[in-house]
């Protein structure tokens, strides 16, 4: 009998393992982009409504700001939407949209259609210098801090929860820079 | 329209299986006919109802209904039908409906062909399955509902991940999951044995076309995830010991250790209770492998649907499933009979002994595979087992098996003398090491691990060969299936060797860069990028570089790989140029664009024998398939009618 039992014991130890793990995998989740504290990389890039304007990083840098990654082939940029709407109108810092990958007529035209959000834009229309920020697909939300730190990152569509979370983090680096 | 009839077609599906589940379980406990005479007849509803949900799912799909989320998430108006289709399964929702619509499929073939087997045990086995049934069903509705609806709809969807719009694709997942699924076939018969109380010779053999069946699936699907992987991901290798893969090979090898060891319990009757255990481990190992695809607790190339909480319902599911079997084996296990002894030299020792390195090899894979998590657990930082881990030890393992493998259908059951067995095959060995020396020669590859790659693969070979012409002589009708279908598997795993060996030891990789015009020799192969073109598809544009291949002075070959921009989702991705060959395979993946000057980096491989490790694979699963439809396993009814009415009688007392 006990020699039978030694199966089930095998089974059940292998089981407390894998529950550890499922555990752990949660904690995984939020390790997060190793640019993370990391200066924002060097760029020169257009604006999305005049192509000859050029914007650089020096150009951002002062104040805080948010920086959101969009395309107007992304599905999930859609839902985030109203959220990054919100964010536009709540947030007390810059919210500059990243317009990633995008052809110049559809990304206007998304735009016409469902609202320009964003306080400034830039074009990445290679996706190089989406390389050097780690961006791993639209869309994402980057806080970076006036000294052009990168501060925090999301990956994915903003939720109720991720707005929330964005907001205070915003009005924190406000406060901070002002301190 | 559609979405909310599948929405209801599953949730009926679960009823009759909820039905299934109880209802000729406790006919068979209760010897009451007309409960035990309904699981057929529900076993075909429920595939009835899966079906509906499934077309459901598929005409949503086709009709690019974008109010079901799943459909938005998975498929857009630029997708072609045939991968509108497939998308169905392409991702982790509809997937589980497939897997669902599988097991109702087993289910619906084990109600169709029982005829032979008595109607108690056709009842308990179904019945077996619909608690199954009814786990993963909860699962689908309440966790992973493809039918869920978005309102409104967007007006176009997402890309389907592009790895997966491919032919391989389409068929590797159903494939693999026919093999998953074929394994609840092996278990539910070992359960409804153990139910029954007995372990008898008659329902292991009832249980081994299924479990060869399934077996063969599943040496099919990863067959083909392989060949997928090799051309599609464009890294050029066969096997990768991805946590995922592995949770697909674990299985396997607990398979194949199962197809053989019932061979002995059904033949003499040996290692009844191991045989239990292994068709419990089989199936438990198939659910683990869902568990570690679908959970994010380890990370691999496929986490394409991570969710913990999905994670926790199958491994709660995993916990009643598994768990409920061995409690039931730790009790009813010590009645099980035992067989007549044997002696250290005999088949039943030599099945013992593929058993013994297939289990533990199959334990090392696991170890393996989970090792990041035991390491995590304890505390001793993150690590990760690479691929030298898994490939020394599966040398070693293996090895044993190799040289064995031939005497074993040689070998006689009970009583054996060794040099009886050897004395056949002295003559084959000695062929195969010289055949073995003339093809290095002739190959010009004297590395050791080509050398004992071609002794095995002849060895393994010449010994079938060997061992289906003596039997052919032997017996008036030839060979059997079954004998067909062993001879050719065990043949099958040395053309595997041989291409295992061949591309491990011999494959020529080089990354090069290369500009239009120019021309870069590699392993006596002259490559030719001619131009960068840009080309558009269906769905996606593309940089194609077009090459030719010279060898000496005759072109042999014109290859266009490509590097791809799929318009939604923005992902781009590597479509390698491939010219394959019984001998080698030539083979050319895009790198980047090297600044303005048009140059590009492009990685060339030539691999000898590389189809060979396919081949060798479909060999074994069509051995497989072959030894499933021998009719010896279901021709048992005028035999052992009394067998029936005595197995029927027991369930009274």
């Amino acid at each position: 009998m006990i020699r039978m039992l030694i199966p089930l014991g095998v089974f059940l130890a292998l089981l407390g393992l894998l529950i550890a793990g499922l555990k752990t995998s949660e904690e995984r989740k939020l390790v997060q982009s190793p640019l993370i504290g990391k200066p924002l990389p060097q760029f020169s890039l257009p604006g999305l409504y005049d192509a000859n304007s050029v914007t650089g990083r020096t150009d951002l840098l002062g104040e805080p700001f948010i920086l959101n990654v969009w395309g107007s082939w992304c599905w999930a940029c859609r839902v985030e939407h109203p959220f990054v709407e919100r964010l536009g109108r709540e947030a007390p810092i810059e919210l500059v949209g990243f317009n990633w990958k995008d052809e110049r007529e559809d990304a206007l035209a998304w735009i016409d259609q469902f609202g320009d959000a964003w306080d400034r834009h830039l074009v990445d229309y290679e996706g190089k210098v989406a390389i050097d920020l780690g961006v791993y697909g639209a869309p994402e939300t980057f806080l970076v801090d006036h000294e052009g730190i990168i501060r925090h990152k999301h990956i994915g569509p903003i939720d109720a929860n991720v707005f929330q979370d964005l907001m205070r983090r915003a009005m924190q680096l406000k406060a901070e820079t002002e301190s | 329209m559609s979405a909310e009839l599948g929405q209801i077609s599953l949730i009926l599906a679960l009823v009759l299986a909820a039905l299934l589940s109880v209802l000729p379980m406790v006919g068979a406990q209760r010897n009451n006919q007309a409960l035990m005479k309904l699981a057929p007849s529900l076993a075909i509803g429920q595939f009835v109802f899966l079906a509906g949900a499934f077309a459901a799912l598929a005409a949503a799909f086709l009709k690019h209904d974008f109010t079901v989320t799943y459909v938005a998430m998975h498929s857009n108006l630029l997708l072609p039908w045939y991968y509108r289709l497939t998308a169905v399964w392409g991702s982790h929702e509809g997937s589980l409906l497939l897997w669902m619509l599988l097991l109702g499929g087993w289910m619906l073939a084990v109600a169709a062909f029982s005829r032979s087997v008595p109607r108690i045990f056709t009842a308990r086995v179904l019945s077996v399955m619909g608690m199954i049934s009814v786990g993963f069903l909860l699962f689908i509705l309440f966790t992973s509902n493809p039918f869920e609806r978005i309102l409104p709809g967007p007006i176009d969807g997402r890309d389907l991940n592009p790895l997966l719009q491919d032919v391989g694709m389409i068929f590797h997942p159903p494939l693999l999951y026919m093999g998953y699924v074929g394994f609840a076939v092996a278990f539910a018969f070992a359960i409804a044995g153990l139910i029954g109380g007995r372990v008898e010779r008659e329902w292991v053999r009832w249980s081994r076309p299924w479990t060869l069946a399934a077996w063969a699936f599943l040496t099919f699907g990863i067959a083909l995830g392989s060949w997928w992987a090799y051309y599609e991901l464009g890294w050029g290798g066969w096997w990768f010991w991805d946590p995922v893969e592995n949770a697909s090979f674990i299985p396997w090898l607990i398979g194949t250790a199962l197809i053989h060891s019932q061979a002995v319990t059904e033949k003499r009757g040996a290692f009844p209770a191991w045989t239990v255990l292994l068709s419990i481990a089989a199936f438990s190992m198939s659910l683990l492998g869902t568990f570690l695809v679908r959970s994010g607790v380890l990370t691999s190339v496929h986490a394409f649907a991570n969710d913990p909480e999905r994670g926790l319902f199958i491994l709660v599911f995993m916990a009643v499933v598994t768990g409920g079997a061995l409690v039931l084996y730790a009790l009813r296990a010590p009645r099980i009979m035992t067989g007549e002894g044997f002696d250290w030299v005999s088949r039943e020792s030599a099945l013992l002994l593929n058993n013994v390195f297939f289990t533990v090899s199959a334990a090392m894979v696991l170890l393996g595979t989970l090792y990041p998590l035991i390491i995590d657990f304890m505390g001793w930082g993150q690590i990760s087992v690479g691929p030298p881990y898994f490939g020394a030890m599966f040398v070693l393992l293996m090895t044993p098996v190799v040289l064995l493998l031939p005497l074993g259908p040689f070998t006689r059951w009970k009583r054996d003398e060794f040099m009886r067995i050897l004395r056949p095959l002295a003559v084959t060995a000695a062929i195969s090491i010289v055949a073995a020396l003339i093809v290095c020669a002739w190959l010009g590859s004297w590395s050791l691990r080509a050398v004992s790659g071609w002794i095995g693969g002849f060895w393994l070979v010449g010994g079938a060969l060997a061992y289906a012409v003596r039997t052919a002589r032997a017996s008036r009708s030839g060979l059997a299936r079954h004998q067909w279908g062993m001879t050719l598997a065990h043949a099958g795993v040395g053309v595997f060797l041989i291409g295992a060996a061949m591309v491990e030891a011999h494959t020529f990789e080089r990354d090069v860069r290369i500009a239009p015009g120019e021309t870069v020799e590699a392993a006596g192969y002259r490559f030719t990028l001619h131009e960068v073109a840009q080309v558009k598809g269906p769905n996606w544009r593309a940089d194609e570089a077009r090459f030719s291949i010279h060898k000496g002075e005759r072109e042999i070959a014109r290859m266009n790989p490509q590097k791809r921009l799929y318009h939604r989702g923005g992902q781009t991705m590597t479509q390698v140029a491939l010219k394959p060959g019984v001998f080698r395979d030539l083979y050319i993946a895009m790198g980047e664009e090297l600044g303005e000057s048009g140059a590009w980096s492009v990685r060339l491989h030539v691999k000898p024998f590389v189809r060979w490790i396919w081949g060798g694979a479909v060999l074994i699963g069509l051995g497989g398939l072959i030894a499933a439809s021998d009719r010896r396993y279901r021709k048992q009814r005028r035999q052992r009618a009394g067998a029936a009415t005595a197995s029927a009688a027991e369930a009274t007392t």
